[in-house]
């Protein structure tokens, strides 16, 4: 009987609610109020980093107008769960389509993300044909918080890399009772998708990805022959130059950083909306010129901060970084090639993207690969930025795994 | 009459006395703010390896707002002489306490990142007053230490341009307004990028500089540290372990430094949260921070608590954090690219101190090599990063010794 009860809540699925209490809400706001500002940059341009003006008029919005009790609301409308996978409690949104025959995905965000990132994607994956799509386009889906962002869990041991995760959401799928599936991610979340179908996670039929992180291993052998390449070569060795401080950091000493992630909202605002130029542009043009770009307005930008700052995840979700680098570093030591991906694999490049990766890159990575486009518009945060042309990218990329 | 006191009081040449004094209510909101600190959970591992370590930031915390008192080390910065005169646009402070000995060798000593003025504060007494610190009177210097443009107590730049090169030209200008036809030049991180700098300039007067922290890595070597290796073949024992010091540093402790490299204003971390400078300080190389981290474990070696308060302290009372990264930006976009170790090509005398611990122990075979005129070469079992401020005696004695040929 002790046996029976200590084993249930292993596996158990909880529903959950967001509720954050008044008083983290007021002091977030007596905080941002008393920030003690740097003097401006000293260019006009964002080559020295988040400028004065974009961060003033974050604080003044978030302090002002904004509403964390929306974002909350919008959050708790949909069913949202928390469980226990390998000793971590995961939070994950799980809304199943009213479509019987609906593709079960499963969907992952990256950093600076977090559910925040998919969430105008939940209609029209869920529900096409309220959303101009046919009732074969639906998924049910489900969408994690990674370990030590947002509401699931922090690691408190070591090995939580994006292999980890990837074994984990694996585990998720089957507690959830999908058998076949497929699974789609871009950032930290491409990662995640790529090693679940590298490991050849039970279940998986097939996968998506908006962002190359293979790159990052082999991006100096890939070919630079013709222009798309070599804009993209370009992009790469600009990103390793300029662009790649965060992610050192992040990757060597997560907790310094931390320190000030949790403490100082604008100091976190500002490690999360320097991450790659085009993204950071048009946040930028969102607070400071008030022109939002696709859904990248300033209200789901903020929610997302804010979404960090009360979880209080700065750190361990750096910590991510840290742990990938760490697996990184082995997996080239080893030199040893990764292993190969036998399922399907749908590859959509967004031009906007901090390496915009042509199709034969795409291919370089993943030899037989089922589905690629490049879309006309979107960066980094495809899902998030044009949640429709993203939707549209996924039908078209598991229509023949149905 | 106007044109009179113009040139009296208001020159561009001005040399003014300066105090510092600290409102009572910015160290009040310091305090406020240190013991308000929403902290991270404890990191993951029981070593630094992912960053400062909670348990070292909850202890200078508590040091920070209940034992420690500015004021102390306030009195003694005025019980030094402090100035500020305007160089190309910008003021910049600089104590400048002269020998009583009228043959003193003057000295430009300049402190780097994440350091200020307070870390040579206790070489004064022995470079201006030897005999009372038991040395001789012939090794007596009148010293002059600045702080470089954004730091401290000196103005912060408010259009790029201030980089080692123009920094260096600026010292020769101070030296040169304090009446000193011959000097030499001294310094260790940034201080050393910008005393070599100075000793590529050649500006009339500089006799030869002395580095804690040498540029002496070889072209091959520094192409293959960047490359991440291989190690090249035949080197020898103390080039071995130079190489693993930095291949350590390029891999694993570089983050900051691309980060000021690159996007020093993102950084509003370390204007706002006192905990968020205090820990992005201290993290500055591995030795340092263990070093440092010890101290707080109630063991200090070559830093005392209030020292390293005293530091970060400065940093914040001024609200410089953002303005001295911008070093950083400066020299990495504004000057040809080249490593922060790598040889500069110097033909003026040279003496090196080579502390083991420092973020890599120069070499004496790279020192011959990068310094073709290597007139004192010493290297250290004990110290890190910070020489004068942790190993002032063994500073001082390098000093004397290294400087005795060019009096």
């Amino acid at each position: 009987m002790s046996q029976i009860t200590a084993l249930q809540p292993q596996t158990e699925v909880r529903p959950f609610r967001i509720d954050i209490p008044e008083e983290a809400l007021v002091d977030l706001r007596n905080r941002i109020e008393a920030t003690r500002w740097p003097t401006k940059e000293l260019v006009t341009d964002r080559s020295q980093g988040v400028q004065l003006a974009t961060t003033q008029a974050l604080a003044s919005y978030w302090t002002t107008d904004y509403d964390w009790r929306k974002c909350e609301a919008r959050l708790n409308a949909l069913p949202q769960f928390t469980t226990v996978i390998d000793g971590v409690e995961i939070h994950f949104i799980h809304v199943r389509s009213e479509h019987e025959n609906a593709l079960p995905l499963i969907m992952t965000h990256g950093w600076p993300g977090s559910v925040i990132e998919l969430l105008e994607t939940v209609g029209p994956l869920t529900d096409p044909t309220a959303h101009g799509g046919s009732a074969e386009d639906a998924f049910h889906l489900v969408m994690p918080s990674l370990p030590g962002y947002g509401f699931s869990g922090e690691p408190t041991e070591l090995g939580w890399d994006s292999g980890r995760v990837g074994r984990a959401w694996a585990g998720l799928m089957k507690r959830l009772g999908y058998d076949r599936y497929v699974a789609q991610g871009g950032d930290v979340g491409a990662l995640v998708t790529d090693l679940m179908a590298r490991q050849a996670v039970e279940g998986l039929a097939g996968i998506h990805v908006n962002l190359l992180t293979a790159v990052l291993a082999i991006g100096d052998r890939l070919p630079k022959e013709s222009e798309q390449e070599r804009t993209a070569a370009e992009a790469f060795a600009v990103f390793k130059q300029s662009g790649f401080g965060y992610f050192l950091e992040m990757a060597t000493r997560p907790e310094t950083i931390g320190y000030a992630m949790l403490d100082s909202p604008i100091a976190l605002a500002a490690w999360m909306l320097d991450h790659d130029t085009d993204s950071y542009n048009k946040i930028a043009r969102a607070f400071v010129d008030g022109k939002p770009t696709g859904n990248l307005t300033r209200e789901t930008i903020v929610d997302n901060i804010t979404l960090y700052w009360l979880t209080g995840t700065g750190a361990s979700a750096a910590r991510s970084y840290w742990e990938d680098g760490r697996a990184l570093a082995a997996a080239l030591a080893s030199g040893q090639p990764p292993p190969p991906v036998s399922v399907p694999v749908g590859f959509t490049t967004f031009p906007d993207e901090i390496w915009a990766s042509p199709r034969s890159w795409v291919e370089a990575v993943y030899p037989g690969l089922a589905y690629f486009n490049a879309a006309e518009k979107g960066g980094h945060f495809a899902a998030w930025e044009e949640p429709q042309l993203f939707t549209s990218e996924l039908r078209s990329a598991f229509k023949s795994l149905r | 009459m106007t044109q009179t006191t113009g040139t009296q009081t208001g020159s561009k040449d001005e040399i003014r006395p300066f105090k510092v004094n600290i409102s009572d209510e910015a160290l009040a909101d310091l305090k406020r703010r240190v013991a308000a600190t929403n902290w991270p959970d404890r990191e993951q591992v029981a070593d630094a390896s992912q960053g400062v370590q909670l348990e070292t930031m909850k202890k200078l915390a508590a040091y920070w707002t209940k034992e420690y008192d500015w004021r102390k080390i306030e009195a003694k910065l005025n019980s030094y002489p402090n100035f500020i005169t305007n160089i190309d646009g910008l003021d910049i402070h600089f104590i400048h306490v002269k020998s009583k000995n009228p043959n003193a060798l003057p000295v430009i000593i300049t402190h780097g990142w994440p350091g200020s003025i307070i870390e040579q504060l206790k070489v004064i007494g022995p470079l201006t007053d030897p005999v009372a610190f038991g040395g001789k009177v012939e090794d007596s210097f009148d010293v002059v230490i600045p702080s470089l443009p954004g730091y401290g107590f000196s103005g912060k730049p408010t259009a790029p341009g201030w980089n080692p090169v123009s920094i260096a030209k600026a010292w020769a200008t101070l030296m040169q307004r304090l009446g000193y036809t011959k000097y030499v030049a001294q310094g260790g991180d940034w201080g050393n990028a910008i005393s070599e700098v100075m000793a590529l300039q050649q500006p009339a007067g500089l006799l030869g500089i002395h580095t804690n922290m040498a540029a002496t890595v070889p072209p091959d070597i520094s192409k293959a540290l960047a490359a991440g290796g291989p190690q090249p073949a035949g080197l020898s024992a103390d080039e071995k372990r130079a190489w693993d010091q930095l291949d350590d540093f390029f891999k694993n402790g570089l983050g900051y430094a691309l980060e000021m490299n690159n996007r020093p204003q993102t950084l509003y971390a370390i204007a706002d949260s006192p905990v968020g400078l205090a820990a992005w300080m201290i993290d500055h190389d591995i030795r340092s921070y263990q070093m440092i981290a010890r101290s707080f474990d109630g063991k200090p070696e070559g830093l005392t608590r209030d020292d390293i308060l005293d530091n970060v302290t400065l940093y914040w009372v001024t609200n410089t954090a953002i303005s001295s990264a911008r070093l950083y930006w400066d020299t990495a976009h504004k000057l040809p690219p080249g490593g922060f170790f790598d040889v500069r090509g110097i033909k003026i005398p040279v003496a090196v101190s080579a502390f083991r611990e420092e973020i890599y122990q120069a070499p004496k075979s790279w020192a011959e090599k990068a310094y073709p005129k290597l007139i004192f070469y010493n290297s250290h079992e004990k110290g890190t990063h910070f020489a004068a401020w942790e190993q002032p005696d063994a500073f001082v004695s390098d000093l004397r010794e290294a400087f005795r040929s060019l009096r």
